[in-house]
């Protein structure tokens, strides 16, 4: 930005500017701001008499006070970071192995299987939840154990079946990384004495961290909003005992009731708002705490 | 500058993605599972009430026409071509349109439309605690003084009625009746007669499995309800007599903690090992297609089931009460009040209206209505015959027991937590074995202290 450009160039250029950028500022305001921004409103109301009254801060107050609110609201957190966890620790590993593979120069038929690996991710969620169900079933199924009905393995069972579906999206961003590193750097390192190990740990690897930090982020946004899995195989009660309880079917049950359980639209305003600050906290954490510190490479 | 944009872009991503994720209608994706009897059936014939044929009469200016808003879209052909017909030939003088909405939005377009002052002139009504609210907002009438209501009782009346017993404001329509279900074939194969007592369903139970060649039990845990729904309120009236014990709970005389309460939740955790295998995650689905494939001998049960299992199973279907506890002679079945209807208050034909309602309470419009719709049973105490002998024998069943209805829908699910999801939470624990009975007793009854001020004594 150069302060000596003309005022009449200026001018034109703002325009432009505008021009382009209004579609966007204009939906996403309509769309996407304001709803949050209302539903962040919405959260420092109650409702008395079926009138919204001005209540400050008595829901989160309510929601971090009240033993039985309180106990849902840190047991869906706490599911919900468990979630995140499965993901984090399997999706990546599986993900850049799978990407290594692929980008192995003697590997044939690539294509079929980057489709066949991506294909999941384009799958609905209710289909992938009834097919998992069905693989997973006692009945009619391959395993006896009934994994998706204990407290103890329904929550990592199901953070699998999501990461089965979607370990097709880290793998690619790690392929395309993989493919682009130039062949003169992985060359030289071979004539410096480098063998297949050192050059993927110290050649490849440094140039993948970037993106290994981008792809958990996208993924912790995904898992902190996540909803449809759980309710799709579970349930909006998320049993059993609340196991698989996390912050979308806890939004879900309070905003919109469930049975014979009056939905309430404030209360269900006050935890999205906790999804939103959760979700700020991680990306900010991986703003200041990742990306700035990781270093990237020109190639 | 650096900093700056990274903060606005972290601010933006975030913003943009959690605004995503709020967006989404979850309610979209899916019934609430309870509905799922009821609805099955339902989701593929949601008509459009704009396309019927206009039957408007010809213009003969005495001809009144009144609109029926219901949320039981599967029913709009049995109500246009046999029961509105039988209505219409009676009384030439009205015509009756039916106008169902999708279940799932009944509640909000209704309350809108009754708002609005757009809607129908009879409004279908849900059990309890939605229907009260529209009465207490005056959008309902009171139907004290409708001639037929005699034909109810109170049990009938409950869901429908004001918290002191003032006013009543929909004519109960019909109820689902719990019970179990059993492969008559596997039966008369390993010799085996209807139970009668709990110690003969238990003897049943483990000849069956002793054969081996069926599970005993058809049930699942996995999605909780069956557990509350099909096990603690199928086989509890028997244990706290009734309405006697329904009541007493509301009053606050009886606490969840007592042993009638426990001795039930004993009882379902007594079913586990007569379950199939791995039940902990057997849904709802799985344990009736186990059950209509032939490979269970006995189905816990709610008489919405009828129709569904008439199609799928090949095998000769039978039915049996919740067998009786030792040392009890009476049994009280739950005869649950599901559907009603009413009379909006806005209504430019009030007479009309109460003429049809009126005729809503005679046994023509119980047997019409329960004969269309098996397995679900008009209320009215009116004589009225079922072409389907299963749904007779359920509906035989009001004859020789007393009835109620499930403990957890007046009143006491208002509150924060609600009986009824905790219901579904306990049940489910106790046949699992993660919680015992009197653990489970004694969540249930910490729930309900909490709020309702007649338990907190």
């Amino acid at each position: 930005m150069s302060a000596t450009v003309a005022p009449a160039r200026r001018r034109r250029r703002r325009t432009h500017v505008l021009v382009f950028l209004a579609p966007a500022v204009v939906i996403y305001t309509l769309f996407m701001v304001y709803p949050l921004l209302d539903s962040l409103r919405l959260s420092l109301f109650g409702v008395v008499d079926g009138r919204e009254v001005f209540v400050g801060f008595d829901n989160f107050r309510l929601l971090l006070g009240d033993d039985l609110l309180s106990a849902r609201f840190w047991n869906a957190v706490g599911n919900n970071l468990v979630f995140f966890a499965v993901h984090f620790v399997v999706q990546n590993p599986i993900g850049l192995l799978l990407a290594a593979l692929l980008a192995s120069p003697t590997l044939r038929g690539r294509a079929v299987y980057r489709t066949l690996i991506f294909i999941p991710t384009t799958l609905s969620v209710v289909i992938v939840g009834f097919i998992w169900q069905l693989i997973l079933s006692p009945l009619w199924g391959f395993v006896q154990t009934p994994l998706l009905g204990r407290s103890s393995t329904a929550l990592i069972t199901l953070s699998l079946m999501s990461v089965w579906q979607y370990v097709g999206i880290p793998m690619l961003l790690f392929y395309a990384v993989l493919i682009s590193i130039p062949d003169d750097l992985v060359e030289a390192a071979y004539v410096d004495g480098a063998n297949d190990w050192q050059v993927f740990w110290r050649i490849k690897f440094p140039l993948l961290l970037p993106t290994v930090g981008m792809v958990t982020v996208v993924t912790y946004v995904a898992n902190m909003n996540a909803f449809d899995l759980i309710y799709t195989v579970k349930g909006a009660l998320a049993g059993p005992d609340f196991s698989t309880d996390i912050m979308g079917t806890l939004f879900f049950r309070t905003f919109f009731g469930f049975q014979l359980q009056r939905g309430s639209s404030t209360m269900g305003a006050t935890v999205a708002t906790f999804m939103f600050l959760l979700i700020l906290a991680g990306v900010l954490l991986y703003f200041f705490g990742w990306q700035r510190r990781v270093e990237t490479y020109e190639l | 500058m650096r900093t700056r944009s990274v903060i606005i872009s972290a601010l933006a991503a975030a913003l943009v993605l959690a605004a995503c994720g709020e967006s989404e209608d979850p309610r979209e994706t899916g019934d609430d599972p309870a509905e799922q009897p009821a609805d099955d059936a339902a989701d593929d014939a949601a008509d459009d009430p704009a396309d019927e044929p206009a039957d408007e009469p010809e213009a003969d200016g005495e001809q009144v026409t009144l609109v029926i808003e219901s949320w039981r879209n599967d029913d709009l052909p049995i109500w246009e071509d046999v029961i509105l017909p039988a209505f219409h030939e009676q009384e030439p003088g009205i015509r009756v349109q039916f106008q169902p909405t999708a279940p799932d939005e009944y509640n909000a377009a209704l309350e809108a439309k009754l708002a609005g002052g757009a809607a129908g002139d009879l409004i279908t009504c849900r059990p309890f605690d939605v229907s009260l609210a529209l009465f207490e907002d005056g959008f309902l009438n009171s139907l004290n003084d409708l001639p037929g209501m005699e034909n109810f009782d109170d049990v009938a009346r409950s869901a429908w009625i004001t918290d002191d017993g003032s006013d009543v404001f929909c004519v109960p329509m019909a109820s689902v009746i719990h019970g179990f279900m059993y492969n008559a074939d596997a039966f008369e194969e390993l010799g085996l007669s209807e139970p009668t007592t709990e110690a003969e369903f238990y003897d049943v139970l483990d000849a069956i499995a002793e054969d081996g060649t069926y599970a005993p039990m058809a049930m699942g845990t996995a999605d909780q309800w069956e557990a509350a729904t099909m096990g603690f309120q199928n086989i509890g009236p028997n244990y706290w007599d009734g309405e006697t014990g329904r009541l007493a709970l509301i009053n606050g005389e009886e606490a969840l903690t007592d042993p009638q309460y426990v001795a039930v939740f004993e009882e379902l955790s007594r079913w586990a090992e007569y379950l199939p295998a791995g039940f902990e995650s057997i849904t709802y689905p799985d344990a009736q297609n186990l059950f209509t494939l032939g490979q269970a001998a006995i189905y816990p049960t709610g008489s919405w089931e009828i129709a569904l299992f008439r199609e799928q199973a090949d095998f000769e279907l039978g039915a049996f009460l919740p067998p009786v506890p030792e040392g009890t002679d009476t049994c009280v079945i739950s005869d649950h009040t599901d559907i009603g209807i009413g009379m909006n208050a806005d209504t430019e034909h009030p007479e009309a209206v109460r003429t049809f309602l009126e005729w809503t309470t005679t046994a023509e419009f119980a047997e019409l209505y329960s004969n269309e719709v098996p397995g679900f049973f008009s209320l009215a105490n009116v004589d009225f015959e079922l072409t389907d002998p299963l749904a007779q024998e359920f509906l035989d069943w009001r004859e020789q027991c007393d009835t109620s209805i499930r403990n957890s829908y007046q009143i006491l699910s208002r509150g924060e937590p609600n009986l009824e999801n905790e219901l579904w939470d306990v049940s489910a624990q106790v046949i699992n074995g993660t919680l015992t009975p009197e653990e489970a007793a004694e969540r249930v009854q910490d729930g309900l202290e909490r709020w309702y001020e007649p338990q907190q004594g």
